[in-house]
């Protein structure tokens, strides 16, 4: 495949090269994706028995990953735990920009007022705390779970998707097009909605990806503390927990998961950055 | 700047030359590490088991201690004399016996703390020890009497308690930061968070230890333990976290594991004051449907001597029940069915850091899940345990080990914090406080082991192992754990 493509052009290989991530990111995301589901209806084996006396098997064709050090095989556990990380980052980005986007069209639709400085320096707020530490506080407080987990994340993906929003409303609101709307008499919350939203989707698509995946660290981080999903939900970040003092003895505990986390966050980010290179128009523009 | 990286180099080398000299000659030095840190040094005002860990045997004394081997023998009373009746103990004290800061210890010192230690406004933790005590006379400067208020058979076990230590009315002011007692150490430095020192007691009155100074290290978390382990931080590791690293340990000739007893039961506590485990028969679907054997292996890695009840294994009174609550999770599930619960229930599962509650937690759940027992996990900070648990009594399940020796008197006290409450058992161990005859002791413990296990009060999971991992020079450190003590008197290095 490479060879042909490294005789055409340059700008060929640009563009490639930008769909090449795409082509990465969208393949181990899906990967993932599909692990999470297919364990929806079916596992190699069911995570929620012991078998101690199977523990710390390293990997053979009866368990093509391994077995920890309950008995339990690594491969199931890796597929349920995509389950429970995605579905904690996809609930959180789905806080952010549910909250977050509304948020960021008002202020810009109102730029320059009082409810744009409050939308905004609440923001700033929240954006100014590091947001693993209130996420500790908040699992500290309200105890540990994965709903107090996605909770927290969610939070701080407000003032992301809500600045993110805003800059790209704000670029909008000067647009010939909105001027005309305006003139027929529309008001600024139906703007909002049929002509702002709609163009800073693409914006919102890729930042999307990106929190996801930071979702899904956090998650990990959260859980590999003890203050994400509790057990027996399986974690990837509480696998790497549990895996800690049998790293020297038992390595395939710890580097399967660890796998798992490295490959998911690196789609994602591939995915977004795919994603903008083939949404951004200046880019796209020049590949051609 | 120059010079003074030469005069550094200099004295670098002074310190390799000093260094290589020293590596010949016997070391007489030691850092032991252990996981916790106590909050204080006052073993007579708190029940945590880590100060004992730094000060029992080598700070402070009491009247008898235990050995090694967990028999009381005489510390500070040389000998003494019980009367007829039973009711008075009369002490020969040490004549040659002066604390830390110079002062003598005499019989004052031993009415003081036995007073303080039993007084209405005291804070010791073990306060039961002392409750039986009449009267503290004082007859000459080494001779003291105690007369009880009906006869204890186990007032000098008692004594040898950490929580009953002598101590001095002109230092006890400070004691928490700088404890001041007879020991064969003296206190030397603290640095919170990381460390204590002690140094030799030149003027210990008994055998002078072959350490001329030791550091208590403290590790809490199981992958840096096993780190400074292995890098060889540390010379010894009292009471390791991880049991998985163990054989790790063993293969390695740097090393020698030492595998004791202790006094830890460990349980699943069940909240015997609430719905539905305030029934016997619930409580013993639970007892069947634990896998002690699976969780031995699955937790601690098969360290652990499987219990039937509340009592350690090792002790001569020990009855074996483990039968009385095998495995069998068809007869769990009949139980429940008969007990009301064909479906099962659900309950919460409150579990402390330590890995045998957290993985051991893990896979109860698992088995009870098995019987239709749901039981929620949720793992707690220690504070948020004594808080919830302990002292809140907000649970329906946990799993903690019980390490203070011949606890089984817990259960006789019906605020404990399972709240079992039984009028018999009650009786049994009022019998046993003012029984001297060792036969009759013995019947009466081996009838409170039986009645605790038939009323399935909690579930008797396995006695707690008590791993030390230590340089393959160092001798003399203790195997077993027959009260909390790291004792370092007898502790020396290979030639």
């Amino acid at each position: 495949m490479t060879a042909r493509l490294d005789t055409t052009t340059g700008s060929g290989m640009r563009r490639a090269m930008g769909n090449r991530s795409l082509v990465i990111g969208l393949f181990l995301t899906v990967f993932f994706a599909g692990m999470a589901l297919i364990s929806l209806i079916w596992v190699p084996y069911d995570i929620t028995q012991l078998h101690i006396a199977d523990k710390l098997h390293t990997p053979e064709p009866a368990h093509l990953l391994g077995t920890d050090h309950f008995g339990r095989d690594i491969l199931s556990m890796i597929m349920v735990g995509a389950r429970t990380s995605i579905a904690v980052a996809l609930v959180a980005v789905g806080i952010g920009m549910g909250l977050g986007v509304p948020l960021g069209l008002w202020a810009a639709a109102r730029k320059g007022s009082l409810v744009d400085e409050l939308i905004m320096r609440g923001n700033d707020v929240v954006f100014a705390f590091p947001s693993l530490l209130i996420a500790i506080i908040i699992t500290a407080i309200f105890g540990a779970s994965a709903l107090n987990a996605i909770i927290a994340i969610g939070i701080f993906n407000i003032p992301v998707f809500a600045r993110l929003t805003r800059s790209g409303a704000l670029s909008l609101w000067t647009r010939d097009y909105v001027l005309a709307a305006r003139v027929a008499g529309k008001g600024p919350a139906r703007i909002s909605i049929e002509h702002i939203l709609p163009n800073v989707t693409n914006l919102l698509i890729v930042q999307g990806t990106i929190q996801f995946s930071l979702g899904i660290l956090a998650e990990a981080g959260l859980s590999y503390v003890g203050l994400g999903a509790q057990p027996p939900i399986p974690s990837w970040g509480r696998m790497l927990a549990d895996s800690q003092t049998m790293i020297s003895f038992a390595p395939h505990l710890a580097i399967f998961p660890g796998l798992a986390i490295l490959f998911t966050v690196l789609g994602l980010n591939l995915l977004g950055d795919g994603l903008r290179d083939s949404f951004d128009p200046r880019l796209r523009r020049g590949r051609e | 700047m120059f010079y003074k990286s030469i005069k550094a180099g200099l004295l670098g080398a002074t310190v390799l030359a000093f260094g290589a000299v020293a590596a010949h000659a016997e070391r007489s030095d030691l850092t032991i590490a252990m996981q916790l840190e106590p909050p204080h040094l006052d073993p007579t005002s708190a029940a945590a088991g880590a100060i004992d860990s730094v000060v029992y045997s080598n700070i402070f004394e009491g009247l008898t201690r235990f050995a090694a081997d967990g028999a009381v023998i005489p510390g500070l009373a040389s000998a003494w004399a019980i009367s007829g009746d039973g009711l008075t103990y009369t002490f020969t004290l040490r004549s040659d016996v002066s604390f830390h800061d110079g002062t003598t210890m005499d019989a004052e010192d031993v009415k003081f703390s036995l007073d303080r230690a039993r007084a209405e406004d005291s804070s010791n933790a073990q306060k039961a020890l002392f409750a039986g005590i009449h009267d503290v006379e004082v007859v000459d400067p080494l001779t003291v009497k105690v007369t009880l208020a009906e006869p204890n058979g186990s007032f000098l076990f008692n004594m040898a308690w950490g929580d009953a230590v002598i101590v001095a009315p002109e230092s006890v002011g400070d004691i928490k930061t700088n404890p001041i007692g007879t020991g064969a150490f003296k206190f030397a430095n603290w640095v919170q968070g990381d460390k204590i020192d002690v140094i030799r007691n030149d003027a210990y009155w008994g055998t002078k230890p072959a350490l001329e100074k030791a550091t208590f290290k403290f590790i809490s978390d199981p992958t840096a333990a096993f780190a400074a382990v292995m890098a060889e931080d540390i010379d010894a590791f009292a009471g390791f976290p991880a049991p998985e690293n163990l054989p790790q340990f063993e293969a390695d000739p740097r090393f020698q594991v030492l595998v004791g007893s202790t006094e830890g039961e460990t349980i699943l506590s069940i909240n015997n004051k609430m719905p539905p485990f305030d029934n016997v028969k619930v409580r013993e679907a639970v007892a069947h449907a634990i896998d002690r054997q699976a969780i031995i292996d699955g937790a601690m890695f098969g360290y652990g001597i499987p219990i039937g009840t509340h009592f350690a294994p090792h002790h001569p009174d020990y009855v074996d029940l483990t039968a009385m609550s095998q495995y069998d999770p068809e007869l769990s599930k009949k139980l429940l069915a008969e007990a009301g619960f064909p479906e099962g229930f659900k309950t919460t599962l409150k579990l402390p850091p330590p890995s045998y509650a957290r993985r051991g937690g893990e896979i109860i759940a698992a088995q009870l899940r098995a019987v239709g027992i749901e039981a929620e996990i949720s793992n707690l900070e220690w504070a948020q345990w004594l808080e919830q648990v302990f002292k809140g009594k907000d649970f329906g399940l946990s799993i903690v080990s019980h390490t203070e020796p011949m606890d089984i008197n817990i259960y006789a006290n019906p605020d404990y914090y399972f709240q079992y409450d039984s009028p018999e058992f009650q009786t049994v161990m009022a019998q046993l406080a003012s029984e001297s005859d060792p036969e009759q002791r013995s019947d009466l413990l081996k009838s409170a082991q039986k009645m605790i296990s038939e009323d399935y009060v909690n579930g008797y999971l396995f006695e707690l192992a008590y791993p030390t991992i230590a340089n393959a020079k160092v001798r003399g450190l203790w195997q077993d754990a027959p009260t909390q003590a790291v004792d370092l008197t007898g502790v020396s290095w290979a030639k």
